[in-house]
């Protein structure tokens, strides 16, 4: 087992390296000077010169490349051209937001979509099974602004019962949270539901059933510990929507996060702070993708005795 | 010999009961059988009785499809329908409420939204449809290719894809926007480069799957060449998966665009998409809350509709697809 997640592992990061690579292809092609575009239309050509020099975009592509990826290794993105600080610097102050954010979502998402998903299972058919299931593809199909503007309309401005923008307090990041956490909500409950059918017509659930368990302990200790599975499978694929749906959540409710700083990037044409940013994005859904395959490695036996 | 003659009356009713079951049984299985063989004919029959079988099964699919087909007429016949001009101004009547004047009522510039949606579901739909078009050409041809030949092209494929599926993909469209600079073809290629990785990996996976079966042996067997297998072999079995892989596809093109385009960041006006109007609207939320929600509610019933078709669409094309 060990061998195999030093396998994922590896992998993990050759997939970084060439997210980074990529990276910086991308914002090499560029056509135009970035000094010169960040200095201005009038600039003087020797200010331009020395602001060249000075962004290390002098020397040759390679050199740049080289200078580039050893950076990132340190955490170094550089500086960036319109905020004036370190790249990282900047990341990290971003980056608490965006993980509370993020987890807030996360949580909203599996206690509404893990709960809601079980009652519609276990009621099958039933209004509130249609009522759920109605409502979690509105969420899956209601576009991340959209319910973002519909929230900050009703419950910030008419209800006044939250703040409409900032963090200055906990209470800032639970629309956001809601808004974020909706569309995941929608897909957790539909994938619980329908894994739960499955597994509630196995055999071991008439054995658990005919020990004499009681519904509630045959639900939780026999068919949600399996239905998980999928779940936590499919949260790793979420956290990649989720950190797209900051970008629009975090800019509509003014919260300094990652997404907001990457919108920051384009709108100032900030090159080392977009790449940092989409980099630092590209290495959290890495990470999330290889930790839900080692988790999935430990939970479910069948695998581990496959490899 | 008195009890003879009513232990056998009862046995003979006991027996004629015995045989009418009987005959009850055959009969039921006979029915069974054919009710399978018909069923076992359904399964092998054309697109056109699928369709059928979707149409009978699954109203919220059909339904989906007619919510579908009003947006794409209303798209059209825009200039029929829409009771304004596009892009007169009428600036004494700013962000009005809807009435009967204006049935959606009008935005910052006093513009008719309904007309503006009429006119916008041709840009949304567009962005929709051409990008995903591209990036399911682009993920089929790579796809394959990866599933077939195997080897070094395989690993590089799939890699790419890997690295492509790393980023979350609003941060990958940002991205790609900025190399490329605004402008609709530039949307379109947008939403095709970030796209085309997951349509890839499922054409991998179904390609390899198809290897196997005697058919494509077959066909290798008598010789014939690896590149007819793809085209003839190959890629028209996974029509249906591309089907359905298209009709759930559209609706996240058309969420990024709006999204992008939300920010400020995809299509510049005077374009006018859903996700602009929305975008525009934004900063009279609370004075003239209709101007953003009416194209945000027209994403969403566009989007729906797409999903509900495009799952039903999954049931009868391609049951192995769901997760």
């Amino acid at each position: 087992m060990l061998r195999n997640i030093l396998i994922r592992l590896l992998q993990a990061v050759l997939v970084l390296l060439g997210a980074a690579l990529l990276v910086f292809i991308m914002l090499r092609i560029i056509p135009g000077n970035p000094a010169a575009v960040l200095m201005g239309e009038h600039a003087d050509t020797a200010v331009i010169e020395k602001m060249t020099k000075e962004l290390g975009l002098d020397q040759p592509v390679h050199v740049q490349l080289i200078h580039y990826l050893a950076g990132a290794l340190r955490g170094d993105f550089g500086t960036s051209y319109s905020l004036g600080k370190p790249v990282s610097q900047l990341m990290a102050s971003a980056f608490s937001n965006t993980l509370i954010l993020a987890l807030m979502a996360s949580a909203f998402a599996w206690l509404v979509g893990i709960i809601s998903g079980i009652i519609a299972a276990v009621k099958k058919n039933s209004i509130l099974d249609h009522l759920f299931m109605g409502v979690s593809l509105l969420g899956v199909s209601m576009p991340v602004f959209m319910a973002a503007m519909v929230l900050q309309f009703f419950f910030s401005y008419k209800l006044k019962i939250f703040p409409i923008a900032g963090t200055q307090s906990f209470a800032g990041f639970i629309l956001p949270a809601v808004a974020l956490g909706w569309n995941s909500a929608g897909s957790v409950a539909r994938l619980v539901r329908s894994t739960l059918l499955e597994i509630l017509e196995e055999d071991y659930i008439d054995t658990a059933r005919a020990k004499g368990r009681r519904q509630m302990g045959v639900l939780i200790l026999h068919a949600m510990r399996n239905a998980m599975l999928p779940v936590i499978t499919m949260m790793a694929i979420q956290l990649s929507g989720m950190l797209s749906g900051a970008v629009l959540t975090e800019t509509i409710f003014s919260i300094n996060g990652i997404g907001r700083l990457a919108v920051q990037a384009i709108t100032g044409r900030d090159i080392p702070l977009l790449q940092g940013t989409v980099l630092f994005s590209a290495a959290l859904v890495i990470l999330g993708n290889f930790l839900a395959d080692s988790l999935y490695h430990v939970l479910d036996p069948r695998i581990r005795k496959e490899a | 010999m008195k009890l003879p003659n009513r232990s056998r009356q009862i046995a003979e009713e006991f027996e004629k009961r015995q045989q009418e079951q009987e005959n009850k049984q055959q009969e039921s299985k006979q029915q069974a059988n054919r009710e399978y063989l018909k069923n076992q004919i359904a399964e092998e029959e054309t697109f056109f009785t699928l369709i059928r079988r979707l149409a009978r099964e699954n109203k919220l699919a059909v339904v989906s499809f007619f919510v579908i087909l009003l947006i794409i007429l209303g798209a059209v016949l825009a200039p029929i329908l829409a009771p304004y001009s596009f892009s007169d101004m009428d600036l004494l009547h700013r962000l009005n409420p809807p009435g009967a004047q204006h049935l959606l009522g009008t935005d910052e510039a006093g513009r008719d939204i309904l007309t503006r949606l009429l006119y916008g579901a041709r840009v949304s739909l567009l962005t929709g449809v051409v990008p995903t078009v591209m990036s399911m050409v682009i993920g089929a041809i790579l796809g394959v290719i990866s599933g077939s030949y195997g080897g070094w092209l395989d690993a590089l494929i799939m890699r790419l894809a890997d690295i492509m599926l790393a980023f979350p993909s609003m941060l990958l469209a940002m991205v790609i926007m900025y190399m490329l600079g605004d402008g609709l073809i530039n949307v379109f290629l947008t939403l095709a480069l970030v796209n085309w990785a997951s349509v890839a990996r499922i054409v991998r996976a179904q390609a390899l799957q198809l290897k196997k079966t005697e058919y494509v042996e077959a066909a290798r067997v008598i010789g014939v060449s690896r590149t007819k297998i793809m085209f003839r072999h190959l890629l028209p079995n996974c029509l249906p998966t591309l089907i359905v892989l298209f009709t759930l596809n559209v609706p996240s093109a058309i969420l990024t665009e709006s999204s992008l385009s939300f920010l400020g960041l995809g299509l510049q006006p005077p374009a006018a998409s859903w996700g602009l109007m929305v975008n525009a609207g934004r900063q009279y939320l609370y004075m003239a809350p209709w101007v953003s929600l009416v194209p945000g509610a027209a994403i969403m019933v566009c989007v729906l509709a797409f999903n509900f078709l495009g799952d039903g669409l999954r049931d009868v094309l391609d049951p192995h697809l769901r997760k």
